[in-house]
């Protein structure tokens, strides 16, 4: 097919350089820098997609970002992406884009039923249908609505683009390249200042691309491509495109999605699809121009119905005629230009201008050249199903409510023009207090908040040289206040067409005996009487009447329509459009990729890996490796094929038996110091600390001021005001906050220092019947003996010229020792424990294996302290002093916590000593008991018992004291497990201690 | 995002920072006699304030100090920034 409605000469795409593309299966071609819109309407394709609601045929409707119909599938280099507005997308080789809302095809509608049942979905229909009866909804009414609506299907395979976020900050950040934008963002250049100049186009230049003016002797278009051309050529000066201002947050932040390869066949290599900009700007200057209103009108969604001036952005831009009979509606001068852009280029136009006796020089050059204008005249209907082909229109009376005599003509288009709309979407997110503006009929920025100036059309200032005048002078009075420096910059003389005043017009009457759709929002099928249906309900405020009737909420956010809506409620309210207001703002601006949003924090890359010092060794040594916080750890170490629960087994055996080492550098580390730190020990952990002698270590609980257990360790003193603290992996970064939270605002005056050392220090846990002979060969000048190195006691050693600490410690309930090295030494450190110990049959141990030992122990860990429990739930309460105060203490005299009944940790074991308790599962008295039934406990950690060689669990119980010997149900919803289990002692293994001590 | 200035470091993204809580909240004195209200009030009792709030930031990504920050809840404003011993008048 042949692109009939492009015409030679005209235009900004590179004709030499022609490009296929297939939309909806059938090949078409458009030139480099078409949109996917203008190339489709070079081949006179209107057709594009369905309606939301009633499935009625959409066409295009605008040019750009304000679209509310054209949006698209779009296929990409095996990817697909929703939701994309066609109007947006630049085309390149390869394109390929498929129809939304439609089923099973554009032409052929299913859905568009609704559009003859519209009786059904009238505004609340939604709320009102699809209530009752409850059970309907997930069988019949959910997966009705989703069949047959949406803006398209997200993808569900990984996303393999790469998204980037940089920050950035700047003197001025300037939203938009039109008049305004270009003229402030010159002036402040000059002045030194650090500009950053986004437009969300392709091309720069807004409105000059599109306007026929003069600036300083050149065309508009000219003059701002020698504009960028010099910003360009300046340091201090960021100039984006493709680059959308979406968001303005507190302190001014604002937020700008760049499109960094949307327009190319495949993302290059290295390069991110988009680009998402954190903005900090000390000024910011919005030149986001305005948006063209409809007038409303029956029918007046019927492909070939479109905004004015999209009809001329298509032709002076993409050099593409939207009809070739076309027929313009207009309530002020801008309908003209576009006639006379179409007059200029061979096709005659007809204009109806709703207004009696407009004059101005625009009107002027229409009349001279010969266009046919009907005044006082309205579009009535637009006729047609999946394209314009008449239109009914009338004469209106002065006071805008009776129609004359109906005609039809014959046209292909309807290009309507309803006035502007300032765009004040960015102004009214930074907050600021936006008024109503009567001479245009639309709301305008007024008192700031945040350091934002809205400028040009944007602000309601349509006339050219008013704008350039201000805009100079905004750019360089902010900047000079920033850089001191004033380089006075010229104004250029401005030639423009004056217009008259717009007609205070946006609605067609319904001819008597008619009952025409007149839609408001296009996007979410929103038409006059659903407005007049939610007011007759009882809807006044316009935030309910917007949710009631989703006026405004599709993803175009009501730019075309919002207007409009308000006119409408005014009038049936009798209201003035101020009283009224408007609905808030709120970013994003136009939909953002979830992609940019999430950006480089993927997968691997969501958070820091932390790898032990001896990660290689575990990776030689066919570790298989778990997440733990941030940290990777051996969860066991694989031999043959073996899978998690032998391999674990074997090792965890081998603990009981011989001797294992465990990596546990990954414990949070932190070094107490100070003349008060026994001090601050004291009041932080729950037991006594002011007695510790140096050479000790103790073990301590941490509670939050609520009573709740924070975080367990041991503490050593090291010397005399030093210690060495630790914490679990997990709470590592909680307790140093915590601790600097007492230290600085609570108790000053102690004289202490935290700071961490988590990495500083690797760490290997030694445990085993075995360890201490392995430990004499380690430290052969060093007395480990039990008199030497009691449990609970700490030396430093010597390994191997490497000084180490080591400390008496056990977490597995063994004899059991831990050696730190510096990290530096780590890895030499694990090869000595791996060498020596090979005579005593040692075996590394993951954290698998490390978990078996200490459930079947009875040791709390993050599975019960779990910011639900206090020290007596743990079987603490031994640590709990009563003598001195300390952290969270009185919490612990809250009724609860000292109930008779309350919850205690207790041992589960399966009554066949075989099936393994899915952690999570529930206690419960009776499996048939009617649900809800009552939960007694829940599971917090589950292995296999080494020692006795069957399943072994930790439970958190109500009234766990008085369970141990009852009978009870695990339930496992999840798992779909019923287990019966005996209550037994959380101290399943060594219940006197003795090994750690022997 | 919020724009804070440590009164250590200077102006610095709320990225950086961590929420610690209103921060004319007085801890009881250890050892005290606190009678179940008091402790209450302490713990669990806040007034979640529309407007000028005075509270607890930690410079968790800079200089890990504690510090005040008076700030509208509503309107985000930040009015002062104090260090954790600096009298607020
Ligand atoms: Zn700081």
């Amino acid at each position: 097919m042949t692109q009939t409605f492009r015409i030679e000469n005209v235009g900004l795409v590179n004709r030499d350089k022609k490009l296929s593309f297939k939309f909806n299966g059938k090949t078409y071609y458009g030139y480099e820098g078409d949109t996917l819109a203008s190339a489709l309407l070079a081949n006179g394709v209107h057709l594009v997609g369905r309606s939301f609601k009633y499935h009625r045929p959409r066409g295009f409707f605008g040019a750009g970002v304000d679209e509310p119909y054209a949006i698209v599938q779009l296929f990409r280099n095996g990817e697909t992406e929703p939701n994309i507005k066609a109007t947006e997308q630049e085309l390149f080789e390869g394109l390929e884009a498929k129809s939304v809302n439609c089923w099973p095809s554009v032409n052929f509608d299913i859905g568009a039923i609704n559009n003859f049942l519209k009786i059904f979905l009238p505004a609340g229909f939604y709320y009102k249908t699809f209530m009752w009866p409850k059970s309907f909804w997930y069988r019949i009414y959910e997966p009705f609505i989703r069949k047959a609506a949406g803006l398209g299907v997200a993808s569900t395979k990984h996303d393999k683009e790469r998204y980037e976020h940089k920050y950035e900050y700047c003197d001025l950040l300037i939203a938009g390249s039109g008049p305004s934008g270009l003229s402030s963002a010159y002036a402040a250049a000059k002045n030194g200042a650090k500009v950053i100049l986004a437009e969300d186009k392709p091309r720069f230049g807004g409105s000059l691309l599109t306007s026929d003016v003069n600036i300083g002797n050149q065309s508009g278009k000219d003059w701002a491509e020698g504009i960028i051309a010099d910003l360009k050529s300046m340091p201090n000066v960021v100039v984006k495109n493709r680059s959308q201002i979406f968001g303005y947050y507190d302190h001014n932040m604002l937020v700008m999605s760049e499109k960094v390869s949307d327009h190319l066949p495949k993302t290059r290599k290295y390069h991110p699809n988009k680009r998402l900009w954190y903005i900090r700007a000390k000024e910011v200057l919005i030149s986001s121009g305005s948006i063209e209103r409809p007038i409303v009108f029956g029918n007046n969604d019927t492909p070939g119905v479109m905004l004015s001036s999209a009809a001329k952005e298509y032709l002076k831009v993409y050099g593409v005629l939207v009809g070739k009979k076309p027929l313009v509606f207009t309530n002020n001068d801008s309908g003209y230009e576009t006639a006379i852009e179409f007059k200029k280029h061979g096709v005659d136009p007809l204009v109806l201008d709703s207004r009696k006796n407009p004059v101005s020089e625009i009107i002027d050059e229409a009349k001279n050249l010969g266009i046919h204008i009907k005044n006082s005249y309205v579009v009535v209907a637009a006729k047609g199903y999946k394209k314009v082909k008449s239109a009914d229109i009338a004469s209106i009376s002065d006071d805008k409510k009776q129609l004359g005599k109906i005609e039809n003509i014959q046209c292909d288009c309807i290009c309507v023009s309803g006035f502007w709309t300032p765009t004040i979407h960015l102004a009214s997110q930074s907050g600021n207090k936006t008024k109503f503006k009567e001479e245009i009929d639309a709301f305008v920025p007024g008192q700031s908040k945040q350091n934002e100036i809205t400028l040009g059309a944007a602000n309601g200032v349509f006339s050219l040289e008013e704008t350039l005048k201000t805009s100079f002078k905004t750019g360089g009075e902010l900047s000079k206040k920033i850089t001191q420096k004033n380089s006075e910059v010229v104004v250029p003389n401005v030639v423009e067409k004056k217009s008259s005043k717009h007609d205070k017009f946006w609605c067609v009457p319904l001819p008597k005996g008619k009952n025409y759709k007149r839609f408001l929002d296009f996007q979410n099928d929103v038409a006059v009487s659903d407005i007049e249906i939610a007011l007759r309900e009882g809807y006044r405020s316009i935030e309910h009447v917007k949710r009631y009737t989703t006026l405004g909420m599709a993803t175009d956010q009501g730019k075309t329509s919002n207007l409009n809506g308000l006119q409408l409620v005014s009038e049936i309210e009798n209201k003035v459009v101020p009283a009224v207001g408007h609905t808030t703002f709120r970013p994003p601006y136009t939909p953002v990729s979830i992609g940019a949003i999430v950006g480089r924090e993927v997968g691997k890359h969501s958070k820091p890996t932390r790898k032990s010092p001896m990660h290689s060794w575990h990776e030689k040594n066919n570790a298989v490796f778990v997440d733990a916080g941030v940290w990777l750890r051996p969860r066991y170490y694989k031999r043959g094929n073996e899978n998690l629960f032998e391999g674990s087994k074997r090792e965890a055996k081998n603990v009981r038996m011989n001797v294992g080492v465990c990596d546990v550098t990954t414990l949070g580390k932190i070094d107490v110091k100070g003349p008060d730190a026994a001090e601050l020990l004291n009041r932080v952990y729950t037991n006594s600390w002011l007695k510790l002698p140096v050479g000790k270590a103790r073990y301590g609980v941490m509670l939050r001021e609520d009573g709740i257990v924070m975080d367990d360790g041991t503490t050593t003193r090291i010397s005399e005001n030093h210690y060495h603290m630790t914490t679990t992996t997990a709470q590592a970064a909680n307790v140093l906050s915590h601790l600097e939270y007492y230290l600085q605002l609570i108790w000053p005056e102690l004289n202490v220092n935290v700071v961490s050392t988590t990495e500083q220090w690797a760490g290997a846990a030694i445990a085993g019947p075995k360890s201490r002979d392995l430990l004499q060969k380690l430290f052969p000048n060093t007395d480990v003996s039990n008199e030497g190195l009691p449990f609970m006691g700490y030396t430093e050693g010597d390994l191997f010229g490497v000084k180490a600490r080591i400390f008496r410690i056990s977490f597995s309930g063994e004899l059991a020792y831990e050696v730190n090295v510096e990290s530096d030494y780590g890895n030499f450190m694990w090869e000595k424990i791996m060498e020596v110990g090979e005579e005593f049959q040692i075996q590394p141990y993951g954290t698998e294996a490390l978990s078996t030992l200490r459930i079947e122990m009875g040791h709390v860990a993050g599975s019960e302290l779990d910011g639900r429990t206090i020290p007596y739930d743990n079987a603490l309460e031994g640590l709990v002093s009563k003598k001195k105060d300390f952290i969270g203490k009185r919490s612990l005299q809250r009724s609860a916590f000292i109930s008779e009944n309350r919850q205690r940790i207790v041992g589960v074991v399966p009554i066949d000593k075989k099936t393994s308790i899915p952690e999570g599962s529930h206690l419960v008295k009776d499996d048939k008991a009617p649900l809800p039934n009552p939960k007694l406990g829940h599971i917090s950690a589950s292995c296999w018992s080494v020692e006795y060689d069957n399943p072994f669990s930790l439970a958190i119980l109500k009234d766990g004291k008085n369970m141990i010997g009852q009978k009870l149900f695990a339930m496992s919803p999840l798992k779909n497990k019923v287990i019966p289990v005996e209550i037994v002692s959380s101290h399943y293994v060594d219940p006197k201690g003795e090994r750690v001590r022997s | 995002m919020l724009y804070i200035n440590c009164p250590h470091c200077g102006m610095r993204s709320q990225n950086e920072f961590s929420y610690g809580g209103d921060a004319s909240v007085k801890r009881p004195e250890l050892n005290k006699e606190v009678s179940d209200q008091e402790w209450d009030d302490f713990v669990y009792n806040r007034k979640s304030l529309r407007g000028k709030h005075l509270e607890l930031w930690q410079h968790i990504s800079g200089c890990r100090q504690w510090i005040k920050v008076e700030r509208d809840t509503a309107t985000h404003e930040i009015f002062r920034t104090f260090k954790a011993d600096e009298e607020v008048a």
